[in-house]
């Protein structure tokens, strides 16, 4: 995986490709929901069962949470820790790497075994790099990942904020 | 670093309200909490101590209205001030779109104000970013209390400026929020300083915390433009 583009964005297409792959990861796991996450806390996408609480809440303290995880790992000497288990007494979570750039969170109940949900997270996590690859190598090839929706926008800015 | 979601038409973008401790970075979130229309912002998080010092962050998304078919939606976020907990503050920079440094204005504070400043700039500097270059405003808090510096002594301190790294930006450019003074100026020795746009406030009734606000998160969309 090469480095990310410095700024980047999703196309529909790359957000379908990517529900696809987890949609049908949930469906093999049986898990109930998963949240796309950006390392720097912004929601990408949920897949799967609605979620009982504020998804905006749960995608910053994700990060958060991979982000200190992260630094623990230095300390010990690892370079970083790709998944993390958080295990509760009906629900648990799953916390995995995406190329190092998203956080994909599957959340389970105990109907569903965490070995299942490991083995098959690691193709899962293999395609969604790749779909996220495409969107990279796009953004790099372009320069710049979309039409600059702002450019030119000084006006309407200004405007937005005549309050 | 701003995320635009097409799909969900949405402009995502990371301000950071940092500054030393007791400063005031908290109440200005809590002060936006209070104000904005519900509908428009989520759930105020707060990772704090049992005595309500910030322990990791507070968190606060916000919208602030549409452009161009696009929601526009901001996360703000407070470090903790406390020296102590530097691997944390370093964290919450990641990817940070927009600064705003709450300084506490009382006299004895000033050597917080400094280092706390200092911190930031070594901190973002260690992400490879450049606070010169980037969307940068500082709050100069607690301006009613009798204790608080001249804002002239906290601007020689704190925002003493830097050089335009662009050559076009050496020309008088006035400060839009203060009358007579000016954001781009000429030294009496010809040299050029550019300073960050600074606010007065008491944050603790509202005074210039949307106006902080509102100039960073122009600021913000305006580098994305």
């Amino acid at each position: 995986m090469q480095p990310a583009a410095s700024s980047w964005s999703f196309e529909e297409d790359d957000l379908n490709a990517i529900t696809r792959t987890i949609s049908r990861f949930l469906a093999e796991t049986g898990a109930r929901s998963a949240l796309l996450v950006d390392r720097s806390g912004q929601l990408v996408t949920t897949v799967g069962d609605p979620l009982g609480f504020d998804p905006t809440t749960f995608a910053t303290l994700t990060a958060a949470d991979f982000s200190a995880n992260d630094q623990l790992a230095r300390l010990i000497g690892e370079t970083d820790f790709t998944t993390l288990f958080h295990q509760g007494e009906r629900e648990s979570m799953y916390v995995a790497d995406i190329a190092r750039r998203l956080i994909l969170v599957v959340l389970f109940d105990n109907r569903t075994p965490i070995g299942l949900v490991r083995l098959k997270m690691k193709p899962a996590v293999e395609e969604l790099t790749g779909h996220l690859d495409r969107a990279f190598s796009r953004a790099r090839a372009s320069g710049t990942t979309q039409p600059n929706i702002l450019a030119g926008a000084g006006d309407e800015i200004d405007e937005l904020f005549n309050w | 670093m701003s995320m635009i979601n097409y799909a969900a038409r949405e402009i995502n973008c990371k301000i950071v309200y940092y500054g030393p401790g007791l400063g005031g970075k908290t109440t200005n979130l809590e002060h936006i909490y209070g104000k904005v229309k519900p509908e428009t912002r989520g759930k105020l998080i707060s990772l704090a101590t049992e005595n309500e010092r910030t322990l990791f962050f507070d968190f606060l998304p916000v919208d602030l209205g549409t452009i161009r078919g696009f929601n526009t939606r901001f996360h703000l976020y407070t470090v903790p001030g406390q020296v102590y907990y530097n691997a944390s503050r370093k964290l919450i920079l990641k990817n940070v779109d927009g600064i705003v440094f709450v300084a506490d204005s009382q006299l004895e504070r000033m050597e917080a104000n400094l280092e706390s400043m200092q911190n930031l700039y070594d901190n973002m500097a260690e992400y490879g970013y450049d606070l010169t270059s980037m969307p940068f405003v500082i709050q100069y808090n607690k301006r009613d209390l009798p204790n608080a510096a001249p804002v002239s002594e906290l601007q020689a301190a704190l925002n003493p400026g830097w050089e335009p790294a662009d050559p076009a930006k050496a020309r008088l450019s006035p400060d839009p929020y203060h009358a007579g003074e000016n954001l781009v100026s000429q030294l009496p020795t010809g040299e050029w300083v550019e300073r960050a746009q600074y606010f007065k406030a008491v944050a603790i009734g509202g005074e210039g915390v949307f106006d902080t606000l509102k100039a960073v998160s122009k600021l913000v969309l305006k580098a994305l433009a």
